[in-house]
């Protein structure tokens, strides 16, 4: 057998690594309110989260990567989301989608938390009420990026 | 034409698929293990049931007798399969065929006898 030039690629392993990484970044099942019907969306034919390699949405936090907090979050849903973000293997992602999630939105009272980033580290927000399924999608490949440049939570990361 | 597979014996790519299928596993095992950064915590340790405290133990507790009853499922089970290659060939293998297959039905008896006096069936 002859081996020529253009019969095989080269490439560095932390580059193939983090584009395997990247190309598999799970979420966990996890709707909170309104915004978890944008969330069910994506995975739908017209907006199609497979292309990004995260239509997979794990029923148990053991097995994700990424957090979506699609919604307000209640002081009582507080306490929950906050376990689940625990059990969640690391390296682990969180995106708060929407201005509820992100700021407490609307509601502006004592019920609900204002800003999910209050009791979890939170890497995307994506703003919208609801926030688009593209706007989502987009929030994934800003995640996606994130790991192939290397960044928190890539496999071989500098940071 | 004379290729790497068909060079070898019939057996050979099953030897390879055998090497593969260790190495894979050996190398996915050990990957983890070299690559994740653990970061154990209390929550990551105890069940999940939805982000909610747990209330109670998760494996929970059941007679010892549904191991007898699952065993002689799989038991008979695996040797009912074993009618069905007999029943494709049944006209090919001819008096043999049938002459081995009633040896073997009575061996199944003896085996079925033998659980029945033990009360393998009896649900007490």
């Amino acid at each position: 057998m002859t081996v020529s030039p253009g019969h095989f690629m080269l490439a560095r392993v932390d580059d193939v690594a983090r584009w395997a990484q990247s190309s598999s970044v799970w979420p966990l099942t996890m709707g909170l309110a309104c915004c978890a019907i944008e969330m069910m969306s994506v995975t739908s034919p017209e907006y199609d989260i497979a292309r990004l390699g995260s239509e997979v949405f794990r029923s148990s936090p053991r097995q994700a990567d990424l957090m979506i907090v699609s919604g307000r979050v209640a002081q009582k849903m507080g306490a929950v989301v906050k376990r689940l973000y625990d059990q969640m293997a690391d390296p682990k992602w969180v995106i708060s989608m929407g201005a509820c999630a992100s700021s407490g939105g609307i509601f502006d009272n004592y019920a609900i938390i204002q800003g999910v980033d209050t009791i979890i580290p939170v890497d995307v927000y994506v703003p919208g009420c609801p926030p688009t399924p593209d706007g989502l999608l987009y929030a994934v490949n800003l995640i996606q990026q994130q790991i192939r440049e290397g960044g928190r939570g890539g496999i071989l990361a500098r940071a | 034409m004379k290729t790497f597979t068909s060079e070898m014996t019939p057996y050979g790519p099953v030897a390879i698929f055998l090497v593969v299928a260790l190495v894979a596993a050996l190398l996915f095992t050990a990957l983890p293990g070299l690559l994740a950064r653990a970061k154990p915590n209390r929550h990551k340790r105890e069940a999940y049931e939805c982000g909610v405290e747990p209330t109670s133990p998760v494996a929970g507790r059941f007679p010892v007798r549904f191991y007898l009853v699952a065993m002689l499922f799989v038991i008979f089970d695996v040797e009912a399969a074993s009618f069905y290659p007999w029943a494709v060939e049944m006209h090919a293998l001819r008096v043999f065929g049938l002459l081995e297959m009633v040896v073997f039905i009575i061996v199944l008896a003896i085996g079925y006898a033998y659980v029945w006096k033990k009360g393998g069936f009896v649900w007490r």
